[in-house]
């Protein structure tokens, strides 16, 4: 996704001189084609987070379109308040580019995690929150939102495989029905979505067909899409590489309690900050119960 | 534009912030105080402003953002804002609370968390620059702000791109919320600090308007510090160098001794 992303921005870049690319060092061997493509408008800030944002805050009051580029968790949680009071409260379009969503950056352990990013971005008024999907998709996104007046988060994943169903499409506050079924709906946001769809794949072949939905706009919320599809639903499973608390599980069950729609209800999700033991992003989604064998013996348990 | 305003003078602005904070029964009288002179100079002249909304303008960040009464006081005797409106200070439904919003004809950003304003003026700055405006940013910061890391993220980030156009006035008052800043954090070597992030340094003494003001001209190569030596509470004896006074509202009779003090000062 995140070669996808920059890629698509140096194609804006060369019809707008608003964009820029702001880093707090890091990127390697993902940020070049800008650097190379307009030195200008590159700026590595440093090892300094909340200075990136801050610096951002100025550029955009002038007029610039700044991207803010780190690791997820850096790129939100550590200059939080300088996001808050910067370009939300003076709204401004700031972006802020987190690469590494949920635990894509493995073995690099808790530190590289991020896995709170959602639920602080989304409680942000005014903050646009987007995790596509895959590369087609984060390349759809920015086409659709690099000029919004409001300040977005771009949820990206580090490398994840194109979902071949994706149909390349963005929408603000749309969610999109990836597969049909009835027994049981399956909803998912960011790369998980994949892990997802072969979990109803799994599903389908015991028997159970399962809805699909995928919400790669998390603000402002798919309102509309998500009570239809959880009216028309029997059972409702979330997935999310991101804590129980605050993510895309707590938005649907806001929707269902607002609409008052009962249904069994399941949200799966990370479940602590560490374990202790390390190991690759595939390891901790096993032992987070985020594999498709694991969503789908949980849609199973929610049905019976 | 409004035709009850008087001269811009240090005095007036004391008078100003006394009425208000008195009326308001708020405190933070210390902090608006302090700078009274830093504001002077810098809307006596320093700013360069045809009108809060023109694009080419100045900026001004007022990091500190505490002592917003004391540059409230500053946009009504320049002319930005009538007196009724000043009047509203740390009312209900008013734009003025004791931190500025940039929702303010003005107010170029909101401020009031320590620490967040000298990056959005580097920002600001830069920005400049990538235009090729020939306007300047400037950021009044407290000597406490300095406690703050992402004050040197900024101070780095703006040496390190030589940003000229790039003035930083700290308030060196010595005073911090709970007590003298050499008992809570050091302050020492303030200058060799920021001189060694590649920033032009200039002492000056905080109350001597004209002295500010030329410490203001910027250095040609590099961004400027003007650290300048103040006093909290400035004009008013009571109130000099008291920590309460970061926090205190006036009794009447502190009120009156406080404005006849201040309008014996120049």
């Amino acid at each position: 996704m995140r070669r996808e992303f920059i890629a698509t921005l140096c194609e804006l870049a060369a019809s707008d001189r608003r964009i820029m690319l702001l880093t707090a060092d890091l990127g390697f061997s993902v940020v070049e084609p800008f650097a190379q493509a307009y030195p200008d408008r590159f700026v590595n800030v440093g090892v300094a987070e909340q200075n990136m944002i801050g610096v951002a805050t100025g550029l955009a009051e002038a007029g610039f379109l700044p991207f803010c580029y780190s690791i997820a968790t850096f790129a939100t949680l550590r200059p939080y308040e300088f996001i808050r009071n910067g370009p939300v409260a003076h709204e401004l379009p700031v972006r802020i580019v987190g690469v590494g969503g949920g635990f894509d950056y493995g073995t690099g352990g808790p530190t590289h995690h991020s896995l709170e990013d959602i639920a602080v971005m989304r409680a942000l008024p005014g903050m646009m929150v987007v995790a596509p999907i895959d590369g087609p998709q984060t390349a759809a996104a920015l086409e659709c939102l690099w000029s919004a007046p409001s300040p977005i988060y771009f949820r990206l994943g580090k490398d994840s495989p194109r979902v071949a169903i994706s149909g390349d499409h963005f929408e603000v506050a749309r969610a999109q029905t990836l597969r049909q079924g009835t027994d049981a709906l399956l909803i998912s946001t960011g790369a998980m979505v994949a892990e997802t769809i072969r979990a109803a794949e799994i599903l389908a072949d015991a028997g159970t067909q399962a809805m699909v939905l995928s919400v790669p706009c998390l603000a402002p919320a798919p309102l509309a899409d998500l009570r239809a599809a959880l009216a028309d639903a029997r059972a409702v499973l979330t997935v999310e590489a991101h804590q129980q608390a605050g993510g895309l599980g707590s938005l649907v069950a806001e929707v269902l309690a607002e609409a008052r729609l009962a249904r069994p209800f399941r949200r799966l999700a990370a479940s602590q900050l560490g374990l202790g033991r390390g190991g690759s992003a595939a390891w901790l989604l096993e032992q987070n119960g985020l594999t498709a064998d694991a969503i789908a013996a949980a849609a199973q348990t929610l049905l019976s | 534009m409004f035709a009850d305003r008087q001269p811009l003078s240090s005095r007036a602005l004391r008078r100003l912030i006394l009425e208000e904070s008195h009326r308001a029964h708020v405190g933070h009288i210390g902090s608006a105080l302090s700078v009274v002179d830093l504001l002077a100079a810098l809307y006596g002249g320093a700013i360069r402003s045809k009108s809060p909304d023109d694009p080419d303008r100045d900026r001004f960040v007022m990091s500190k953002g505490h002592a917003a009464l004391a540059l409230y006081a500053a946009l009504f005797l320049r002319g930005w804002m009538s007196r009724g409106e000043l009047a509203t200070y740390c009312g209900d439904d008013s734009s003025l609370g004791v931190h500025p919003t940039h929702h303010l004809p003005g107010i170029d950003f909101s401020t009031g968390s320590l620490g967040l304003g000298l990056s959005i003026g580097a920002g600001s700055a830069l920005a400049a620059r990538l235009l090729g405006k020939d306007r300047r940013t400037y950021v009044l910061l407290s000597d406490a702000e300095c406690n703050e890391g992402a004050t040197w993220e900024a101070a780095m980030f703006a040496g390190h791109h030589r940003l000229a156009n790039l003035i930083a006035i700290v308030d060196v008052n010595g005073q911090q919320a709970l007590g003298p800043t050499a008992e809570i954090l050091n302050q020492g070597r303030m200058a060799e600090r920021w001189a060694s992030c590649g920033w032009t340094v200039r002492e000056v003494d905080g109350h001597v308007p004209t002295a500010v003001r030329e410490a203001l001209t910027p250095s040609l190569h590099e961004p400027l510090a003007v650290l300048a030596r103040t006093v909290s509470g400035r004009g008013v004896s009571f109130m000099e160098r008291q920590v309460n006074w970061h926090y205190l509202p006036m009794s009447d009779e502190q009120y009156a001794i406080a404005l006849a003090e201040s309008e014996a000062l120049a």
